[in-house]
């Protein structure tokens, strides 16, 4: 199994390899038949680099502990179900599943485009040959997950030997959402590498006409879609099993998968403007280019170790060779731009501050500046120590000083923003589009501060989102009015068919409205409550209204663990809501223990229990933290989910235009033949 | 039309020295030397009152949860420090022995009082086997 694995990464290395210099070749000879062997080699790669993945995945199923990679990340009691997980478990293994994903999608990009873009794509091969190149070559040399375990006998020779049971899968990882969250934030961040590829070849090309901009456009929201799904359940993960009460802590390795989302949706946003006024190009294409490097960067950040972190693998030469690489691409991407910059002349001007450009330019200022944050926070150590000499790292209360601001100002646009004309807006308009809800906004803060509420920023917060929420519900109100109207039928039908003909309208409200609800969530946090006690059986602690009773202690053990679990009597103003028991795991193989948190979950809090561990005197110490509105972070994440899929529905409208298009083009070419044989 | 390019220039000025003003006020607030253990003992009176971020691995069985806090080891280079965790919020599950751990918070009197912990398991996971033992690995 190992030697398919390793012929594949060799094989894919010399398709690859193949594939830039024929494409490259074929588009400057004008020889569409080296083009198109070299698309091949491409899908040639997907089905070699297929077999690799399954080569390991077998390793891992057998429990071959001869192989390192086995006998670090998997053991014979792991369940079956998280075999799987043990492929993106480790640095070796997850660099290869993370290949192979980046093959499958520059294959799918090779498809898709097999009749459109003829132009673009030999570049677009070429650039993600490139790409293929290096994380093969990193695959196979640097970090081989077909490695074996060998000894030097005394007789000075390597003999393979395999240890009787491997170390285990971290026992953290053994849930649910570390089975689908890696992949799927994976997914996000590789193919990010299309829209760049895009970019790239329209660039090497010089045709920065507008087919570049929608094949962009559309792979960059895939990614994006992919990639805030993964950032929302790596979320859910932390706070579901980490154990410590929240879902974000601004770790490295969450910052890294934030930055490219705010540079991309930063790109989804000013893309906008290009398509419509031929403005900001140059702008749109560093953020493409911003967005793919901060993946990479992203990468290297969690598997370098570079900067401390809970999640970070060890360091290796890995490291060096990675970093060489993000250098070159972002030197070679700069040269790039730079010698391409009169191709990418703005065809209009900025009319008016009141206006829809006047506002996405604002958002980008503010998605950039908190990615610029974040970069910066994340790196300060690294900085610091390269500068000074000294490793300074700055914490939670860096990052939450500047993005919380950031967070409401943008939220703020996202209501003001769509309801602006492009150009400018009269006064008139202004008055009439923004009544009812800066209205509903400011009643919003009346009521919350009548009710005592006196933190700042999060009644800020609340006058914003529904500030925000009105607006949005103005917008689809006044569509289907206007729809009935032309076209009867009634409101339901009317909505319904008023978001199909405009897609990416409406589904971006629909995506703002998650947004929101996420921003109420998060507003919640600043009035988390915890307690910490040290109970013996018959204790009892409260927070809020609620009261936590410690009834007994149990244990046991399972073939993959032993457990102790504190069952807890939990009681909200007197009244009995049940027995909850927050475990301590302690995995065999690994040896490791983890939490297994309860929580009682409402709308509108979460009351969330941990046993953190027995004291010497016996006392079993419980954490109980009262989070007000959690909830409404994992219900906007999946109406942001939702949003994106409405606007991935093609248009009717878009479509229509097409069909349009097309028509005209038939006609066109009619009219050319008839007058040639006229 | 330059008032127009004034005002897009103001707001672009007015939001990105807002960021800056934010940056340097919240890295005063959030700030943390890293130091190592021996490194922490020569600074003498000087790391005190200071924000302190100090590495090192978990002495084996040093690990006491006492009412109120937890106290552990943290060595390097045969340095010894210990560690009384006050902090909110119960301590990672990765500390265990001989992780490496993070430990953040103020010095005083030869001891550190630690509000924030970070620990992970490098010595499980990325060690190597042990080369002479063909038994596999130890434990």
């Amino acid at each position: 199994m190992n030697h398919l694995g390793n012929f594949s990464l060799m094989a894919i290395f010399v398709l690859a390899a193949y594939a830039v210099a024929a494409s490259l070749l074929g588009a400057r000879k004008g020889r569409p038949g080296l083009v198109v062997s070299a698309e091949r080699s491409i899908l040639a790669c997907a089905a070699l680099s297929t077999a690799a993945v399954f080569s390991l995945v077998t390793l891992l199923f057998r429990s071959d502990f001869r192989f390192e990679y086995v006998a670090n990340y998997s053991n014979r009691d792991l369940p079956t179900f998280y075999r799987i997980a043990a492929l993106w478990a480790g640095n070796d293994g997850s660099l290869l599943f993370w290949s192979w994903l980046l093959i499958v999608f520059s294959a799918a990009a090779v498809l898709i485009n097999r009749k459109q873009n003829r132009e673009l794509m030999p570049y677009v091969v070429a650039t993600l040959g490139v790409i293929i190149l290096f994380f093969t070559y990193m695959n196979y040399w640097v970090c081989n997950p077909f490695e074996q375990l060998a000894v030097v006998t005394a007789s000075g020779a390597h003999q393979v030997f395999a240890p009787a049971d491997g170390r285990g899968l971290n026992p953290l990882l053994q849930h649910p959402i570390m089975v689908i969250h890696p992949p799927i934030l994976y997914t996000g961040y590789v193919s990010f590498a299309i829209p760049f590829a895009f970019c790239v070849a329209a660039l090497l090309s010089r045709q920065l006409g507008a087919e570049w901009i929608t094949s962009t456009r559309r792979w960059t929201l895939f990614a994006w879609f992919f990639l805030g799904t993964g950032v929302i359940l790596g979320g859910r993960w932390a706070y579901v099993e980490l154990g410590w009460g929240g879902y974000w802590a601004w770790d490295p390795v969450e910052n890294a998968s934030l930055m490219p989302w705010l540079t991309a949706t930063a790109y989804l946003h000013s893309v906008m403007i290009q398509e419509r006024k031929g403005m900001l190009k140059v702008w749109n294409v560093s953020l493409v280019i911003t967005t793919y490097l901060l993946c990479i960067l992203g990468t290297y950040l969690t598997r370098s170790g570079i900067v401390s972190s809970v999640h970070a693998f060890a360091e290796s030469d890995f490291a060096k060779i990675f970093l060489a690489f993000i250098i070159v691409a972002a030197a070679f991407c700069a040269w790039l731009v730079i010698s391409r910059l009169p191709l990418l002349k703005s065809d209009n001007e900025l009319d008016s501050l009141a206006s829809r450009e006047s506002s996405f330019l604002f958002n980008n200022l503010l998605f950039l500046a908190a990615c610029f944050a974040v970069l910066w926070g994340t790196l300060f150590p690294v900085f610091s120590e390269a500068i000074q000499g000294e490793r300074v790292s700055v914490g939670p209360p860096f990052f939450n000083k500047i993005n919380v601001p950031i967070g409401l100002l943008l939220l703020f646009l996202t209501g003001v923003g769509p309801l602006l004309a492009w150009r400018k807006s009269s006064l008139d308009s202004l008055r009439r589009n923004f009544l009812w809800p800066a209205a509903s906004g400011l009643v919003t803060g009346g009521v919350l501060l009548a009710f005592g509420m006196r933190h700042f920023y999060a009644t800020v917060c609340y006058m914003l989102s529904v500030f925000v929420v009105a607006t949005i519900v103005q917008e689809f109100h006044k569509g289907t009015v206007a729809r009935r109207l032309h076209r009867g039928g009634n409101y339901l039908s009317a909505l319904v068919d008023l978001t199909l003909v405009n897609t990416r309208r409406y589904g971006g409200y629909v995506v703002h409205l998650g947004m929101v609800l996420i921003f109420i969530g998060i507003a919640g946090s600043a009035f988390n409550v915890d307690r910490q006690a040290d109970l013996l059986p018959g204790d009892s602690l409260s927070v809020g209204d609620y009261s936590v009773k410690l009834l007994r202690i149990e244990d046991g053990k399972t073939p993959n663990y032993d457990w102790v679990a504190t069952v807890l009597e939990v009681r909200k103003n007197g009244e009995l809501l049940g027995e909850y028991d927050p475990q301590k795991h302690f995995y065999r193989a690994s040896e490791q223990p983890t939490s297994e948190v309860r929580r009682y979950s409402t709308f509108r809090e979460d009351l969330y229990l941990v046993f953190s561990g027995m004291t010497e005197e016996d006392k079993a110490t419980v954490q109980v933290y009262l989070n007000p509105l959690v909830r409404w972070v994992w219900i906007g994440g999946i109406v942001m989910f939702l949003g994106t899929i409405v606007i991935m529905v093609p248009n009717k409208r878009e479509l229509k235009l097409v069909r349009q298009r097309e028509a005209e083009a038939r006609m066109r070419e009619e009219k050319a033949l008839r007058d040639e044989v006229a | 039309m330059p008032t127009k390019k004034l005002k897009f220039i103001a707001g672009t000025a007015l939001i990105l020295g807002s960021v800056l003003w934010l940056a340097i006020s919240g890295f005063e607030e959030g700030k943390a030397y890293y130091q190592t253990v021996s490194e922490l003992k020569s600074m003498g009176s000087r790391a005190e009152g200071v924000r302190l971020r100090v590495g090192g691995i978990v002495v084996p069985g040093s690990i006491v949860r006492r009412e109120g806090a937890v106290e552990f080891q943290i060595s390097q280079d045969n340095q010894i420090l210990p560690v009384r965790y006050v902090g909110k919020g119960p301590l990672p599950d990765t500390l265990v022995d001989r992780a490496e751990a993070l430990a953040e918070g103020h010095y005083r009197d030869g001891s550190f009082e630690a509000s924030m912990v970070q620990a992970k398991c490098a010595s499980k996971y990325e060690a190597a086997y042990g080369e002479s033992s063909e038994a596999g690995p130890e434990s």
